[in-house]
């Protein structure tokens, strides 16, 4: 092998796993998102929810 | 926004009233919402600059090509060990301050140091194929930077081995601590021992040994990198708050539906 081969994949080993830890995240991040918005829409409230403070969803 | 931040509370101007303020869940998801996009967008700029300053600089004399591999392989090294120290500071908070978001940021850092703990690894290997001639030598550096992406594994396995994350909070606290000893031996195996890894040519008290043509690159790839891993960490702490929330409400649920049937 030449040595751009071997920077060649040490690069794209990186990019791989750094991606691959980045879309675990978001997916565990919009997984997480829709279960609190489905509890929500049940009615399910938080105990340090105030009764009357309607919505509180995640992020936005 | 959540309701937490409107209430402004007189002792939030205070570092220790904004200290408290940051224990409160609803305030830090309000935060890292406005954090995140920027310092995402922040890191990939620095990493994309810092990556073309590292190809557009020079090769090596000795290194030629291989050189390049420096420029992610250094900054993951450090991510490894800049990740377990955070993650001690964090049981700290768990074991002394009872701080309740120390938890949520030890569990969710733990697999992200264990990735870049693990690419410091490979890229590692992959740069000492050609210039050692070996991808693997159990040499002091090496073997303790293999025990710490084992410590890591290791405490990944216990935060999530329970449901309650209250009772293996205080478990992987105190693992993460006794582990902590192994950040001094990395750091100083090269010189303590005969290694074949190189010692340090960037922290040292004489003062880098880099040329700075070289230098420098690296050190905006370790910031890119840096500002990285706390973009991932505060939305891998994001998700861990919102699971939590997930199980409380669900517990709950589950309460109020039993004594309806009662």
């Amino acid at each position: 092998m030449t040595h751009a081969a071997y920077v060649f994949a040490a690069y794209g080993i990186s990019a791989l796993v750094i991606a691959a830890l980045g879309i675990w995240i978001l997916i565990d991040q919009a997984a997480r998102k829709r279960e609190l918005k489905e509890l929500e829409q049940r009615g399910v409230r938080r105990r340090s929810q105030p009764k009357g403070s309607g919505k509180k969803g995640p992020g936005k | 926004m959540g309701s937490g931040m409107t209430d402004a509370t007189p002792q939030a101007s205070t570092l220790s009233g904004r200290l408290t303020a940051l224990a409160n869940p609803t305030r830090f998801l309000a935060l890292a919402d406005r954090l995140v996009p920027w310092l995402g967008a922040v890191a990939l700029v620095i990493l994309a600059v810092g990556l073309y300053t590292a190809f557009a600089a020079p090769e090596d004399y000795q290194q030629g090509a291989t050189v390049r591999i420096m420029y992610i392989h250094v900054p993951f090294a450090w991510l490894a060990m800049f990740c377990y120290s955070l993650m001690a500071i964090a049981a700290l908070g768990t074991l002394v301050w009872k701080h309740p978001l120390a938890d949520v940021a030890l569990k969710a850092a733990a697999p992200i140091g264990a990735a870049f703990t693990a690419l410091a690894l490979l890229t590692g290997s992959i740069w000492g194929k050609p210039m050692w001639g070996t991808w693997w030598v159990w040499d002091a550096r090496l073997t303790s930077v293999f025990v710490l992406f084992l410590m890591y594994l290791g405490i990944i396995a216990l935060t999530r081995a329970m449901d309650d994350p209250g009772r293996s909070a205080r478990a992987a606290a105190i693992l993460t601590l006794v582990g902590f000893i192994n950040i001094p031996i990395i750091k100083f195996s090269v010189d303590w021992w005969n290694t074949l890894h190189q010692p340090a040519s960037v922290f040292r008290l004489d003062g880098p040994t880099i040329h700075p043509s070289l230098l420098w690159p690296l050190l905006i790839c370790a910031l890119g990198f840096t500002l990285l891993f706390l973009t991932l960490h505060l939305m891998a702490m994001r998700a861990e708050i919102w699971r939590r929330r997930v199980i409380a409400m669900r517990r709950l649920s589950a309460r109020a539906a039993e004594r309806a049937a009662r």
